[in-house]
C-alpha cells in the first residue's frame, strides 16, 4: 500500500526550517571543524580531564538514582492522585526546568549552605554539604530531576489505569500492581525520562558553581573543567566538549529508542 | 448465600438490594445508564456507595454510610476477579503469565503458578497458545485467555461486565459454551443486555431501570412472562401494563386487551400485563367489522426493515408484517393504522 499524498505545505515555510536546522548544527560542525585532531588524544587524557570526566560520570549517575528514587513517586502522586493543591505542587514541583540554574545554585545554597534554612540543623548533625560532591549531586538532582517527572507522568496518564484495576481485581497488592504492572506498561517513558535526566545531570554547570563551586577533583566536574580551559588551554576545552556532545548524541538515540518502543 | 449487595449511590442515582446465591450465576439486565456497571462497581470495590453493604461468604467487605463503621476492602482483597469488555491482557506477558498473574499474586511459586495457569488454558480451548503475546491473539482467543485469567484467581465471586459485547458475532456461539460450562456451578454476577446470555448462562436474572430492581426471579419465567417494557423489549415482546377489568387489561390510556389469563385467576383492579408476539399482529389500514379480537388504534411511529419482514412501530407496541403487506398498505410514519390480535395469543398475567 502506498501511503497516501500528504496536504501541501506552504513552500515558504522550508526556508526558515532549513534556517533553523543550519542554526542548531553549524555550530557542531564548527566544533569539529576546530578540534586538534592531532592532540585529541592527550588532550581529553590528560590528569585534569579525566579527573573532570570521572566526577561528572560519578555524580550524574548518583543524581540520576536520586531522581528515580523521589521522582518516580512523585510522578505516581502527581498522576493518580487528585487532591487540593495538586496542579500548583505540579507547576511548582517543575519549576527547575525553567528557573535560570544559577538561581536555583543560590535556592540550594540558602537552603543547605552553612547559614541556610537547614544549615543550623546540619551542622548540628555534623554534615556539611556545600562546596561538597554531594553538593554537586544535589545540583544536578534539583534540575534534572523535572525531565523524570514530566515524562514519566505523561507515561503514567496515557497508559491510564484500566490495567491495574484489572490486575487488582486478580488480587494484586498495590506494590505488586506497581512492580508487575505499572512500571513494565510505563518503562519506555520511564526509560527516555532517566536517560534525559542523566544527560541534564551531565550538563549541568550553573547551580553546580553556585552552590558547590569549583573546587578540582571535588566539585569540578567536566563543564566546569571545560569553562577553566576556555581560557587557559582552548584546545582541551573544545576536545572536552566533542566528547559532551558525543555524550548528548547517544542520549538522544537512546531516549528515542525508548520512545520507539511505546 | 455467597453474596448480599445493597446499595445507594447518589451520585448515579443507583439503589439496588440483591443476593447471589452459593454456585449461582445472576444476569443483570437493564438498558445503558440503568446502573448496571455501578452495582459491579460497588461489588469490586471500585466504587464508594453513599450507603451500601456488600457481604461476601460471610465477609463484610463494605460496609458504608451514617451509622455505619466505613469499611471498604481495597479492590484486591475481596477475592471477586473482573472481566469486562474488552480484554485488557496485559500486554508485556503472555498467555501464560497472564493468566499466571493471579496465582503468582496470591504467592504461588512460579512453576505452581505456571502449571495452573497451563490447565486453565486448557479448559477455556487455547492451550496451545499459551507463549503468544496479547498483540498476537485474536479478540475471541484474547477473552478467553481473559476468562482463564479470572478463574486462574479463584475468586469467591466472578464479576462479568457484557463479556461478550466487544466481540465478533462468528466467535459468540463457541465462546458462550465456554462460558456456560465454566460458570456452571460458580457464583458470579453477569451483566449483559443479551437476552440469550441471560438464558443460557444464568439461574436468574434482576432487571434493573433507572437504577432500581423492576423484576427478578428465574431467567426463563422473566423472559417468557415480563413484567417492565425493558424485559418486554429483550424478550421481543409487546407489553401493555394496566388493571384487569371486566375480563381484559385495561391501560392507563384506555387501550384494552383480551387474552388468556395464565398462572391464577385476577382480581377486578389488580395490576396485570398482557404481552403478545409482533408476529401474531395483523395491521390493518380500516376498522375490522365484529370480531372477537383485539382490535388496537395506534399510530405509525416508524418502519423498521427485519430481515425479510417489517418491523412497524407504534408508540412502545410493534407488529411484524412481510415487505408485501407493507407495500400493500402503503404503511409511513404517521399514519393511524389498526393492530389486531387475537385473543387465543396474548399472554395476561399478575405483575406482581
Amino acid at each position: 500500500m502506498t501511503a497516501p499524498r500528504p496536504v501541501d505545505l506552504p513552500r515558504w515555510v522550508y526556508v526558515p526550517a532549513l534556517a533553523g536546522a543550519t542554526f542548531v548544527l553549524l555550530p557542531l560542525v564548527a566544533i569539529l571543524a576546530k578540534v586538534d585532531w592531532a592532540n585529541f588524544g592527550a588532550l581529553i587524557t590528560s590528569e585534569d580531564s579525566r579527573t573532570a570526566f570521572w566526577l561528572s560520570l560519578k555524580t550524574s549517575t548518583a543524581s540520576t538514582v536520586l531522581c528515580l528514587v523521589f521522582g518516580v513517586p512523585l510522578a505516581l502522586v502527581l498522576a493518580r492522585r487528585e487532591f487540593p493543591g495538586l496542579s500548583v505542587l505540579r507547576s511548582l514541583v517543575l519549576l527547575p526546568l525553567v528557573l535560570p540554574p544559577v538561581v536555583g545554585g543560590l535556592a540550594l545554597l540558602y537552603t543547605f549552605g552553612r547559614r541556610g534554612l537547614l544549615g543550623g540543623a546540619m551542622e548540628v548533625l555534623g554534615v556539611q554539604v556545600a562546596f561538597s560532591t554531594i553538593a554537586v549531586v544535589m545540583a544536578q538532582t534539583f534540575v534534572a530531576m523535572p525531565f523524570l517527572v514530566v515524562s514519566l507522568e505523561g507515561a503514567l496518564r496515557t497508559a491510564g489505569q484500566r490495567y491495574e484495576v484489572v490486575a487488582a481485581s486478580l488480587g494484586a497488592g498495590p506494590t505488586t500492581v506497581f512492580r508487575r504492572i505499572t512500571i513494565p506498561l510505563v518503562l519506555p517513558g520511564l526509560v527516555s525520562g532517566t536517560v534525559l535526566s542523566f544527560a541534564r545531570a551531565l550538563g549541568e554547570f550553573g547551580a553546580t558553581i553556585t552552590f558547590a563551586g569549583s573546587l578540582q577533583g571535588r566539585t569540578r566536574t567536566l563543564p566546569l573543567e571545560i569553562y577553566l580551559q576556555r581560557e587557559t588551554d582552548p584546545d582541551a576545552a573544545v576536545a572536552l566538549s566533542l566528547v559532551l556532545v558525543v555524550v548528548a548524541v547517544l542520549v538522544i538515540g537512546f531516549a528515542r529508542q525508548g520512545r520507539g518502543a511505546l | 448465600m455467597t453474596l448480599e449487595l445493597a446499595c445507594d449511590v447518589a451520585e448515579r442515582d443507583v439503589g439496588v438490594a440483591f443476593e447471589v446465591a452459593t454456585g449461582e450465576t445472576l444476569a443483570v439486565l437493564g438498558p445503558n445508564g440503568s446502573g448496571k456497571s455501578t452495582v459491579l462497581g460497588v461489588a469490586a470495590g471500585l466504587v464508594a456507595p453513599d450507603t451500601g453493604r456488600v457481604v461476601l461468604e460471610g465477609r463484610v467487605l463494605t460496609d458504608v454510610g451514617p451509622g455505619r463503621p466505613g469499611l471498604l476492602v481495597p479492590p484486591h482483597d475481596r477475592r471477586t476477579a473482573l472481566l469486562g469488555q474488552d480484554p485488557l491482557l496485559f500486554p508485556h506477558l503472555d498467555a501464560l503469565e497472564n493468566v499466571a498473574f493471579g496465582p503468582r499474586s496470591a504467592g504461588a511459586g512460579r512453576s505452581a503458578a505456571r502449571r495452573s495457569a497451563q490447565r486453565w488454558l486448557d479448559e477455556v480451548g487455547v492451550g496451545e497458545l499459551a507463549h503468544r503475546r496479547p498483540a498476537q491473539l485474536s479478540g475471541g482467543q484474547a477473552q478467553r485467555v481473559a476468562v482463564a485469567r479470572a478463574l486462574a484467581a479463584a475468586p469467591a465471586l466472578l464479576l462479568l461486565d457484557e463479556p461478550m459485547s466487544a466481540l465478533d458475532v462468528a466467535v459468540l456461539p463457541a465462546l458462550r459454551q465456554t462460558l456456560r460450562r465454566v460458570l456452571a456451578g460458580r457464583s458470579a454476577v453477569l451483566v449483559t443486555h443479551d437476552p440469550l446470555d441471560a438464558l443460557l448462562l444464568a439461574d436468574r436474572v434482576v432487571v434493573l431501570s433507572e437504577g432500581r430492581v423492576v423484576e427478578q426471579g428465574v431467567a426463563t419465567e422473566v423472559l417468557s412472562r415480563p413484567r417492565s417494557p425493558f424485559a418486554a423489549r429483550l424478550a421481543g415482546l409487546n407489553l401493555v401494563s394496566g388493571t384487569w377489568r371486566d375480563g381484559c387489561v385495561e391501560a392507563p390510556d384506555g387501550l384494552r386487551v383480551h387474552g388468556q389469563v395464565e398462572g391464577g385467576p385476577l382480581a377486578q383492579g389488580e395490576a396485570a400485563i398482557a404481552t403478545f408476539r409482533p408476529a401474531a399482529v395483523a395491521v390493518y389500514r380500516d376498522p375490522v367489522e365484529g370480531s372477537p379480537r383485539n382490535e388496537l388504534t395506534v399510530t405509525v411511529s416508524e418502519l423498521e426493515p427485519l430481515a425479510d419482514l417489517v418491523r412497524v412501530h407504534a408508540g412502545p407496541l410493534h407488529a411484524d408484517v412481510t415487505v408485501q403487506a407493507a407495500a400493500e398498505l402503503e404503511l409511513a410514519a404517521g399514519q393511524v393504522v389498526r393492530f389486531v390480535v387475537k385473543a387465543t395469543e396474548v399472554s395476561v398475567y399478575s405483575r406482581s
